[in-house]
């Protein structure tokens, strides 16, 4: 019972964070770049506000899969570095604590750029 | 013709313009997207149940949807996704992921370099570029005004 | 020689005559309602070539090699090739069909160029400055998508009133003939604009200049919509249709029954999930060759008015925050090279 409840809270979050991003596209002309920016931006704000790390702790991957949830690592990884290393830390936080992730997403699509050929639609 | 006003014309346009099925779209939006925080969230706790440290465990489930998006946009199968579920799979980390591969593999004609490196970034590069700003900026706070 | 109506009209006084037409298409056009119609079809949208925008110029390749076969005619035998498509710098047209060694003028009309490539030929067969010309245009789905929006594999959503950009291609000879079907009238448009910014929206954005270039031939000719057998544009799609009849109506002229779009009749809105309809200069052209030039061949259809629309934006110009002029170029065809049609 514990873990559905654990994972339906993934779902919940996860699937209205989305919601919203739907309500972008059909309600405003917002390009699927625009919508992707905002959803960081907002993250880092909500981060920043200590607002959003509470969402991640009770959903899980609900909170830190959408990219919301990048845009409140860069926040946290900012903050933390800040407290560490002082002034570097303002440059050096953000894309550390996302070095992984932005490096995957660089490799995997270089690999499959490789392997795979745009298909005609 | 000319005794049509632009605001007219725009007013027109709007009426013929059919909407968007939003009481279709934004329950699809709903279910593919919570999908796909539910599989991430499962590898999450996989990777923690194998004995990865929290730490780790968290970005390595990220990493493994990255892969698995990457991999779909590859075979052609997340933009027809991506048809059905709009910002379900826009807006998760394999939106992010599904961006960066396809224009790699769309502009390989145009050669290794300005075709597929540079257009790589061609719709997440401003996502990077405001995301690490905005990181910036809040730095910047914290820093100057002692919050840390 | 051809003589003025009104402002606007050109009255082609020898008539010159569509004396051969082709049609290329790939898989989805094939499985429109017009597919069987098309003279050829590759299923393969790449057509043997290593990238999209070499297969659209072998798309007008095989177009025009096919209009001159069924022609029985030799390259040689055609004096000014016109041709055009969606590409930056129009690069289909002058890879594929750099091979014929006819004199080239190269068109941008976006995706009225089928009009517009078919009105100069027959203007200077007309004038007798030429006894054959030949025009040729194309659009690729894969081309104009990466050009005009988003990589193929992207995971985007479409909204219902974009269109679709046909894979297709299109090539008609002009010439002197005593032949059906006679091209008898041309009206040239205007760049029109109302201001709209919408990239997912072209049929509103054409609408205005169709309405306006359609209003003017009527007012030239002393002619409406009951001359005509049909009134068919190219690619306005569901929109702006229905806000071209609505245009029309505000002008005094009433549309129902008359009108078809190119962009309606290319594709089946309801099972090939196209939106609003098709679109690219290719869609124009192909409902032209495959099935409006062969119906009034068979004179199904007797006096037509075909007028292909195009939306005259860049990329650049729309990120640029620019609205998106359209244009209507007007063709009178019919199946006597005098009498009728008002």
């Amino acid at each position: 019972m514990e873990v559905f409840w654990e994972y339906a809270k993934a779902f919940l979050v996860g699937g209205a964070i989305c919601a919203v991003g739907q309500v972008l596209i059909d309600y405003t002309k917002l390009t699927p770049a625009r919508i992707l920016v905002t959803f960081v931006v907002l993250g880092v704000a909500l981060g920043g506000l200590g607002v959003y790390q509470p969402l991640v702790e009770w959903a899980g991957g609900g909170a830190s899969i959408p990219l919301t949830g990048w845009g409140n690592a860069i926040a946290r990884g900012t903050r933390e570095a800040v407290a560490e290393k002082g002034i570097y830390g303002v440059l050096s936080g953000g894309l550390t604590i996302s070095a992984a992730g932005v490096a995957a997403a660089i490799f995997f699509g270089l690999m499959g750029a490789l392997v795979f050929r745009p298909k005609e639609k | 013709m000319e005794n049509l006003t632009d605001h007219a014309y725009g007013e027109m346009v709007k009426k013929a313009s059919p909407p968007s099925k939003s009481f279709r779209d934004i329950p699809l939006a709903f279910l593919i997207g919570g999908g796909i925080c539910t599989l991430g969230h499962f590898f999450i706790s996989q990777y923690e149940r194998w004995g990865v440290s929290e730490e780790i465990a968290s970005p390595a489930g990220l990493i493994t949807l990255i892969f698995l998006a990457v991999l779909l946009t590859g075979l052609g199968v997340y933009d027809k996704m991506a048809k059905v579920g709009g910002g379900g799979s826009l807006v998760p980390i394999t939106g992010f992921a599904n961006a960066v591969a396809a224009p790699a593999l769309e502009f390989k004609s145009e050669g290794m370099i300005l075709g597929l490196g540079a257009k790589m970034f061609l719709i997440v590069g401003p996502v990077i570029v405001y995301g690490v700003a905005s990181g910036v900026i809040y730095g910047l706070i914290l820093y100057l005004f002692k919050l840390y | 020689m051809a003589t003025n109506l009104g402002n606007y009209t050109l009255n082609l006084d020898t008539s010159p005559s569509l004396l051969s037409f082709a049609a290329v298409g790939s898989k989805k056009e094939a499985e429109g309602p017009i597919g069987k119609q098309f003279d050829i079809i590759n299923e393969d949208s790449l057509f043997g070539q290593k990238t999209w925008e070499l297969a659209e110029g072998q798309m007008q390749k095989i177009a025009a090699e096919k209009a001159l076969e069924k022609a029985a005619l030799s390259p040689g035998e055609i004096k000014m090739l016109f041709a055009g498509d969606l590409l930056n710098q129009i690069t289909a047209s002058h890879y594929g069909l750099r091979e014929l060694g006819i004199p080239f003028i190269g068109l941008y009309g976006a995706c009225s160029t089928m009009s517009q490539s078919v009105i100069l030929a027959s203007m200077m067969v007309e004038g007798g400055l030429i006894n054959r010309g030949m025009a040729v245009t194309s659009s690729h789905f894969c081309s104009a998508e990466r050009q005009y929006r988003f990589p193929l594999e992207y995971g985007g959503q479409r909204p219902p009133t974009a269109q679709w950009t046909a894979t297709a291609a299109g090539a008609v000879i002009v010439g002197q003939s005593s032949a059906p079907p006679y091209i008898r009238r041309v009206c040239v448009g205007t760049i029109e604009n109302k201001n709209v910014k919408d990239l997912t929206n072209m049929g509103a954005a054409m609408a205005p200049a169709a309405a306006q270039t359609l209003s003017r031939f009527f007012a030239d000719t002393g002619t409406g919509p009951d001359n005509y057998d049909v009134i068919l544009t190219g690619d306005l799609g569901q929109v702006g249709s229905d806000l071209l009849s609505q245009l029309m109506e505000r002008e005094g002229y009433k549309l129902e029954g008359k009108h078809a779009d190119c962009g309606l009749i290319l594709f089946d809105r309801d099972t090939q999930k196209v939106d609003a309809g098709g679109s690219g200069c290719g869609c124009a052209a192909a409902v032209l060759c495959a099935y409006l030039l062969p119906a009034m061949r068979k004179g199904k259809v007797n006096e037509v008015l075909f007028m292909a629309t195009g939306a005259l934006m860049s990329p650049t110009s729309v990120q640029q925050g620019q609205d998106i002029p359209g244009i209507a170029h007007l063709m009178h065809l019919s199946t006597s090279p005098k009498a009728g049609g008002g």
